[in-house]
């Protein structure tokens, strides 16, 4: 199965080594990752039984039905469900882009101690329950908490008396839930702006000073074109678990317009409809396959760039 | 550049206080003595004397701990392994195959790893027998293939950062692979090891929607368990639980941030004074 290579000097190229370490991972992923992700696959071709488990193939050729997906199309839940997704995952991913890129550039510009423990700010929620943090904002959201009253006092105050608001129906909504995945995700969005940020080189900003421009200028000629790596690192660090997030719309979002996580986890557990839910799966990982092949594309790059340096 | 970047300055004050405003809000509202949570009623620490009490939650904290022990020991395992593979081993047959099956997880939204994990369990269970109930098995199981793919990423990049004719040279000079692997390759790698494992274990203790899937009736792990009383709605004791949680976490990574601080400052001092000794 392996074949020869450079440097066969060292201990890891010994053949039996090699197989072995080789195989043990493979063997786990082809099981545990691979084989249930072909059944998944498989299933979405497959049709809703009364028996345990709840799915049979047709009897015969060609086996398989594209009915699930033919539904997907003509049922509006699900293309409400994908777009609903795609637009919470998409306002989450801009407003973490606002809030984070002056945030991660905030970082590169204090001293060298100071930045240690702002980045260490910046991964402290990120190691802490992420059920708790949504948890956090379901307290917020409630119609007697200090932050809605206080929102809704700062609206009252440009709304008249007469229209005057008594809170604001936060909870359960599309607001709630863009919300808390920002707050959730913006770590996600810093930590690789920052890393984009911090190598790039401070002699060309200065260089752009010296020659007369305005610091907006420098930002938009110099380092704003420099970061795109980061930003789009960062944007779909956000927007591909976001996308498909299940806990946040479950918490704090809307039943009646739910996102594609909490569909595919119903006609799973509530609908035991398998294939269904299989289905819905594959075509959320079919519109997150692009995303995913540019962020790693752009990940094999900077790899390639660590590795090519002495 | 000399200036004081303000606005900079203001963005990260507003970002940390969105950051941290939610957290502090939940503790202080964990010491409230009404049962609103929402309203504050006086100071009280009852919800914590609660808590200590329920031995369901002491039980689902202890799950946790082992689940999250066992599945990161293995994911690091597991993971360091994939890692020399896609650092070392350029070119074997499946490679592609392999580093695809190793990223994707970091990646694939969490309902369907979780999904297809359970059908998994369900199908093998009808064609071979096991595993014949979900449990502590099958969501390490779950948790090990989701965490080792952290794991892998963190060790590749250390070896790819580590020159491989340090590990040939070794072999020069005669020792055998294992002494190579012992004395050369993981002494260097360890620091990415222990980072790997700290990243598994907390993945693991912290995760709701793979164990949602894979775990079975009588084996309720913490974030399961908080996680149903959640869906209910927000009650004192929560925020209670919250905070202890959080506090532990907090001090936890705290502290290991200091430590990993000051170990790379006696470093860089110590490659300092052996330059210097050396002129």
């Amino acid at each position: 199965m392996i074949e020869g290579q450079a440097g066969k000097g060292s201990w890891f190229n010994r053949r039996g080594w090699r197989d072995l370490i080789i195989a043990i991972p493979y063997g786990w992923l082809a099981t545990f990752f691979l084989l249930p992700f072909i059944i998944v696959v498989a299933m979405s071709l497959a049709r809703r039984a009364e028996f345990s488990p709840p799915i049979a193939f047709l009897d015969d050729w060609p086996f398989v039905r594209w009915d699930n997906f033919a539904r997907l199309f003509n049922d509006s839940l699900y293309i409400r469900a994908y777009l609903t997704s795609i637009w919470n995952a998409g306002v989450a991913t801009f407003f973490c882009m606002l809030i984070g890129y002056p945030m991660a550039l905030g970082i590169t510009r204090v001293g060298k101690s100071w930045r240690n423990v702002l980045l260490m700010l910046v991964i402290l929620p990120f190691w802490t329950s992420f059920l708790l943090r949504v948890y956090a904002w379901m307290g917020l959201f409630g119609s007697n908490s200090w932050f809605n009253k206080g929102l809704t006092s700062i609206i009252n105050t440009v709304l008249p008396a007469d229209m005057a608001l008594r809170s604001l129906p936060m909870m359960n909504s599309n607001f709630a839930v863009v919300l808390v995945m920002v707050y959730s995700y913006l770590p996600f969005m810093i930590l690789p702006l920052y890393a984009n940020l911090e190598k790039l080189d401070n002699t060309l900003n200065e260089a752009a000073m010296d020659l007369g421009s305005r610091p907006w200028q420098v930002f938009k000629d110099v380092t704003l074109p420099l970061s795109i790596p980061g930003i789009i690192a960062g944007g779909l660090l956000v927007f591909i678990p976001a996308s498909g997030e299940l806990i946040i719309p479950s918490l704090v979002g809307n039943a009646s317009d739910p996102m594609i996580g909490r569909v595919i986890s119903d006609e799973f557990a509530s609908a035991r409809d398998w294939p269904m839910a299989s289905a819905v799966a594959v075509a959320l990982l079919l519109m997150l396959v692009l995303p995913m092949m540019v962020y790693s594309h752009f990940e094999n790059r900077a790899q390639a760039a660590g590795e090519a340096r002495p | 550049m000399n200036r004081r970047p303000v606005f900079l300055i203001s963005c990260l004050c507003f970002g940390f206080a969105f950051f941290y405003i939610p957290i502090l809000s939940l503790i202080i509202f964990s010491f409230n003595r009404s049962r609103l949570v929402t309203v504050w009623g006086g100071f009280s620490t009852q919800w914590y004397g609660k808590l200590f009490q329920n031995d369901q939650i002491i039980k689902a904290a202890v799950l946790s701990l082992e689940i999250a022990v066992v599945s990161a020991t293995l994911a690091t395992i597991l993971g360091t392994m994939a890692g020399i593979t896609l650092a070392r081993f350029r070119r074997f047959k499946g490679r592609v195959v392999f580093s695809g099956m190793v990223t994707a997880p970091l990646v694939m939204p969490e309902v369907i790893t979780g999904i297809s994990s359970l059908m998994l369990f369900i199908l093998m269970a009808e064609w071979i027998g096991w595993p014949g109930s979900r449990g502590f098995t099958t969501v390490t199981i779950a948790h090990t293939t989701f965490s080792m793919a952290y794991v892998a990423v963190i060790v590749q990049s250390r070896l790819a950062s580590m020159d491989a004719a340090i590990e040939e040279a070794a072999m020069d000079l005669g020792a055998r692979p294992w002494r190579v692997l012992t004395d050369v390759t993981l002494p260097v790698i360890a620091p990415a090891i222990l980072a790997g494992w700290l990243l598994a274990f907390t993945i693991s203790l912290d995760d709701v929607v793979i164990t949602n899937f894979t775990t079975g009736p009588g084996a309720t792990t913490l974030p399961i368990l908080i996680w149903s009383k959640v869906k209910l709605g927000v009650t004192p004791d929560i925020n209670a639980l919250a905070t202890i949680i959080i506090s532990i976490v907090g001090v936890g990574v705290v502290m290991a941030g200091i430590i990993m601080h000051r170990a790379e400052a006696r470093r860089e001092r110590d490659i300092q004074m052996a330059i210097a000794a050396g002129q």
